[in-house]
């Protein structure tokens, strides 16, 4: 951070600045280039969803905005200015928030330490302070999930859909400016992915930008603003999803073939 | 996302006492195996030998002292255990660390400081901490930023500190110890007598009542579900009743005729007909472990060190993620067993006066043993340290009772051995039934 470099690339259409950008990430391990040169950009208020066959660098590149691998190249920009994101408490405190696919609960303890892991509350002697960590929690999952009533319970008693709105509420309590959610309904039933969608709907409107990931286009392209595609660590292309059809979009992720809605990426199949 | 909803009417009055109480079953369970140990091995005495000893003022007062070394040992295996690691090289490093200590206090420290100087001993500790400290540190280290399982590491450990402390005293036994430094190892001396023990005893029950006086404020501040008025009372008197029986039990052991009769000699006091009662009170080695529990305790469930123990143990990747720097806690808390071993090793080569080559060997295997008894999982992520020096107390229970009744020490090891894979069924059962 100490030589803050301003990037150009500005929304063509609003001219606003983008709220992250990725610029030219790599990554390999072990001779694989698990992402190669990837670029693409969110803004405030958009749902993104960055799609691609498992094993395409998707959730790669989206460790590394979550601070959770560390790139081998490329940099990367919030609101403007080169973010330094090495570990994940860094990325936190850029406000960017991530639910893994897995969740990443520890199951053995409860909701509230769940919560609040790597970001306890302290009474003023330094201990934490469980009586307030556990109120501000029912307080976020009454909100979320107002059926939810097993705050004393280790969270891997807990069902599937309970497990996840830990995980949500997690991400969205410390006032979260972009959110990433891997597989956000993969586990999930119809009821349940119902609700994940008109949170989404709500946190967008309140101006958080939030990637989607998924394999299966189905889940996210209604959810969202525009679509990332990539195929083999490269992006294909990336389009509004008003200016692509469903069926375009997955020839972009089978054959990486880009169409003329899209813009192509240097994954894109060329003639 | 919906709750399964709860069959109250089903349960039984027990169901429905255990929750109002919020006591944990499996300490209820680990008080109740302990007792029927301690009854088992008194009523055996009793009618097979014509005399129950097990359930003496005396023999209840030696188990506390035989029990302490390792329990404070063990408070250190269960964080270890927690975070799915083992470190069994405790044994060895108590022995040498020990060993550290009586060099320092025997051959270096006399040298600058005189015979008996009242620095020796405070100086002795000290290194023995510091020592143990650093080697745990650097076993932790290994472990964490080179990724050598905890196995291999502390197994190394296991060889290397036994041979170390060898060639440390040339395989020499190093005794006597200084004579302050001994008392920490209890002895007729070695204790803080009745007076002291009631202040004690008194002070932690006013501090019992003071946690649920203040943990109910907090819950009904916070507006919280508390417990019935009942229940308080209740966990209230339970927690007074064993503190003060406790206090009665090691008042009601007098030192020994002899002791006694050169104690009056060297204060110029007249022994009474029928002799003079002095009481043993509290040993010093029992003071040092239930200070360590309370702050082991502390430690595992107020501290964010603690909370990350436990994260860490449940879900190492989702520790990383979530901002904690696991290598550096492994770490930690390597150094920590290591510190604990210190204490220890303090508390047994005091015991003993002296620093002998076998000191600590298969403590590693005790130690473990009192954790995973005391409901450590070796999954990772569970255990209490309430529950390892219960472990440690059980399995002391039944070696000193083997003892008492006269059982062939092939015998208790294999009995020992039982007991170890047993606890760790129930303790399986219990889970499964319990979620």
């Amino acid at each position: 951070m100490t030589n803050p470099v301003t990037q150009t690339s500005a929304d063509p259409d609003t001219g606003k600045t983008p709220l992250v950008e990725m610029k030219d990430i790599s990554i390999s391990f072990g001779g694989i280039h698990a992402v190669d040169h990837a670029s693409c950009e969110l803004h405030a208020g958009e749902v993104v969803g960055l799609l691609g066959h498992n094993g395409a660098g998707k959730s790669t590149l989206i460790k590394i905005l979550s601070g959770a691998y560390a790139r081998d190249s490329g940099t990367i920009f919030v609101d403007g200015q080169e973010a330094t994101i090495t570990n994940p408490r860094q990325a936190k405190d850029y406000g960017i928030e991530t639910i893994y696919q897995t969740l990443a609960l520890a199951d053995n303890v409860d909701a509230a330490a769940n919560l609040y892991l790597g970001r306890e509350l302290l009474t003023r002697w330094g201990t934490l302070d469980d009586a307030s960590m556990e109120a501000e929690t029912r307080k976020v999952m009454n909100r979320l999930n107002p059926n939810f009533t097993r705050f004393k319970d280790p969270v891997k008693q807990l069902s599937g859909g309970q497990r996840q709105s830990v995980a949500i509420a997690r991400a969205i309590h410390f006032n979260a400016r972009i959110l990433i959610m891997d597989e956000p309904t993969a586990a999930l039933g119809p009821a349940e992915t119902e609700q994940v969608g008109q949170l989404i709907h709500q946190l967008k409107n309140d101006g958080i930008g939030i990637f989607l990931i998924s394999h299966d286009i189905h889940d996210v392209f209604d959810l969202a603003d525009r679509v990332v595609v990539m195929k083999n660590g490269a992006i294909v292309g990336s389009a509004k999803t008003t200016d692509v059809t469903k069926d375009e979009v997955l020839g972009m992720i089978i054959l990486g073939k880009c169409p003329p809605g899209a813009t192509p990426g240097p994954g894109a199949l060329t003639e | 996302m919906s709750d399964s909803p709860k069959h109250e009417h089903q349960d039984s009055g027990l169901v429905r006492f255990l929750r109002a109480t919020e006591v944990d079953t499996r300490l209820l369970g680990m008080i109740g195996a302990l007792l029927l140990i301690w009854v088992g091995f008194h009523l055996y005495g009793h009618f097979v030998n014509g005399y129950g000893a097990f359930l003496t003022p005396r023999n209840l007062w030696n188990l506390s002292v035989q029990t302490s070394s390792i329990a404070v040992m063990a408070t250190g295996m269960v964080l270890v255990i927690v975070t799915r690691h083992i470190d069994l090289s405790v044994g060895s490093l108590l022995g040498f660390t020990a060993m550290i200590m009586g060099v320092v206090q025997v051959w270096i420290l006399p040298k600058f400081l005189g015979l008996g100087h009242p620095m020796i001993w405070v100086i002795t500790v000290a290194v023995g901490i510091l020592a143990g400290t650093l080697i745990g540190a650097f076993q932790g280290f290994l472990i964490a930023y080179l990724s050598i399982p905890a196995f291999i590491v502390t197994l190394g450990g296991l060889l290397i500190w036994r041979g170390a402390s060898y060639l440390l005293a040339r395989g020499e036994t190093i005794a006597p110890v200084d004579q302050t430094f001994s008392l920490i190892g209890g002895g007729p001396y070695g204790t803080i007598g009745a007076t002291g023990s009631w202040i004690l005893g008194i002070g932690v029950c006013i501090g019992i009542v003071w946690l649920l006086v203040s943990g109910r404020k907090e819950r009904i501040r916070f507006g919280f579900p508390t417990r019935p008025m009942w229940a308080e009372y209740l966990i209230g008197i339970a927690g007074t009743a064993v503190v003060i029986g406790s206090v009665l039990v090691m008042n009601a052991y007098p030192w020994p005729k002899g002791i006694v009769r050169r104690y009056a000699a060297a204060n110029n006091i007249d022994v009474p007909e029928g002799g003079l009662f002095i009481s043993h009170g509290f040993a010093f080695p029992i003071l040092i472990a239930i200070a360590v529990g309370i702050a082991m305790t502390f430690l595992a469930t107020r501290t964010r060190f603690g909370r990350y123990v436990f994260a860490i143990g449940g879900n190492p990747e989702a520790a990383e993620l979530a901002g904690i720097n696991t290598k550096k806690m492994t770490m930690m808390i390597f150094a920590l067993m290591g510190a604990l071993t210190g204490v220890a090793a303090v508390i047994a080569s005091a015991r003993l006066k002296s620093a002998t080559l076998a000191l600590g060997q298969f403590d590693e295997l005790y130690v473990i043993a009192a954790a995973v008894i005391g409901g450590t999982s070796f999954a990772g992520g569970i255990g209490t340290i309430y529950g390892a020096i219960l472990g440690a107390l059980v399995m002391q229970s039944l070696q000193s009772g083997m003892v008492l009744i006269g059982f062939d020490s092939a015998i208790q090891q294999m009995v020992v051995g039982v007991v170890l894979v047993v606890a760790v069924y129930l303790d399986n059962l219990y889970r499964r039934n319990s979620v």
